[in-house]
């Protein structure tokens, strides 16, 4: 009786040590650990939803965020959100350049959003760099748009405002 | 008897660890990532209807003429350099190409890049053994919209297009898939 109370406990506690380390792997994603550039280096609470930036963008009473996109030019010339602009990939240091540029003569306070979608969350190289740039330039307004899959299934297929061209 | 009774109580307790991993969620831990075999509710499907003509040239300046390939079954596929699952596929994309070659299979990649030197940079280092291209937003726009990577069609060898990966996807499925069309 005892040894089959001491089996079990043994079970239990095995399985949450695996539950703890899943756990750990996930919050990772599949195939590694996150670095700096890692969308998952942003903090959570810097997130805004598709569904809350779309109401907000409809919203016609309210102050517009500035909305870039920090990511694929080819894909932004498919479909991008409705109002957005294009500001270079995050990835690359000439993306950078032209994401500074086009903030230079932006407020600190003005709201800004930028988002990217060309990858599942955690493979996106491009929103963390842009974020940590804007955010080492003093924005305090400042917010990534969160799409878990890609642009096409967060935004696109959800019905929400798109355009076309570059 | 005693055997099975043991057998059973194993099987309890497997069934019991499968039921508790369910519960939290932590199965899909496995490097497994959603699979789209049609397009998805919204956009332009392209599954079963006959592949939108790709004639451009690669990135060592030969033509690829996707008519001048029926008859064979095509994998086709969207990637980008900036794009880390892409870069996992490739390389088994290439072993496929040696393969399957002579039962039919080409593989053709379209680089998303916005530029051809990063794409030329990697194909080199890659030693990628299929001929890749440089796409556009128009070619993006014919195959349904490429919105996301990676990208993947399976086309027949009547040239119609059958399947579609999108995102991370688990390289056996695309394979298995491959496989069934090549027979």
């Amino acid at each position: 009786m005892l040894i089959e109370f001491i089996r079990k406990m043994g079970t239990i506690v095995a399985l949450a040590g695996l539950i703890a380390l899943c756990t750990r792997v996930q919050a990772q994603g599949p195939f590694g650990t996150p670095n700096e550039s890692s969308a998952f280096s942003i903090p959570e609470k810097e997130l805004v939803q598709p569904a809350e930036l779309n109401r907000i963008l409809a919203d016609k009473s309210g102050d517009k965020p500035l909305v870039l996109q920090v990511g694929s030019r080819v894909l932004f010339e498919q479909a991008h959100i409705a109002g957005s602009e294009y500001a270079g990939p995050g990835s690359q240091q000439a993306g950078l350049d032209q994401l500074k540029k086009r903030v230079a003569s932006t407020p600190k306070d003005k709201a800004i959003v930028l988002y990217c979608g060309c990858c599942p969350w955690n493979r996106c190289p491009n929103v963390a760099p842009a974020f940590k740039l804007l955010q080492s330039l003093g924005f305090t307004r400042l917010k990534v748009l969160y799409m878990a899959n890609n642009f096409g299934s967060d935004w696109v297929e959800k019905g929400y405002p798109v355009a076309r061209g570059y | 008897m005693r055997a099975a009774t043991k057998a059973h109580r194993w099987h309890s307790r497997f069934a019991w660890l499968v039921r508790v991993l369910l519960f939290a969620g932590l199965l899909p831990v496995v490097p497994v990532a959603p699979v789209c075999f049609a397009a998805p509710p919204g956009a332009r499907s392209i599954i079963d209807k006959h592949a939108p003509q790709i004639d451009r040239l690669d990135l060592d300046g030969h033509r690829v003429d996707l008519k001048g390939l029926h008859g064979k079954v095509v994998l086709l596929n969207f990637w980008a350099t900036w794009c880390a699952p892409c870069l996992i596929e490739m390389p088994a994309f290439s072993a496929w190409q040696q393969q399957y070659a002579s039962q039919g299979l080409q593989v053709i990649g379209i680089s998303m890049d916005d530029d051809a030197a990063p794409a030329r940079q990697l194909v080199a280092r890659l030693k990628t053994k299929y001929p890749i291209a440089m796409g556009d937003a128009k070619l993006g726009e014919q195959y349904g919209g490429v919105m996301g990577l990676p990208l993947t069609y399976l086309i027949d060898r009547h040239g119609v297009v059958r399947l579609r990966f999108q995102g991370e996807t688990d390289l056996k499925t695309i394979e298995e898939k491959l496989k069934s069309l090549l027979k």
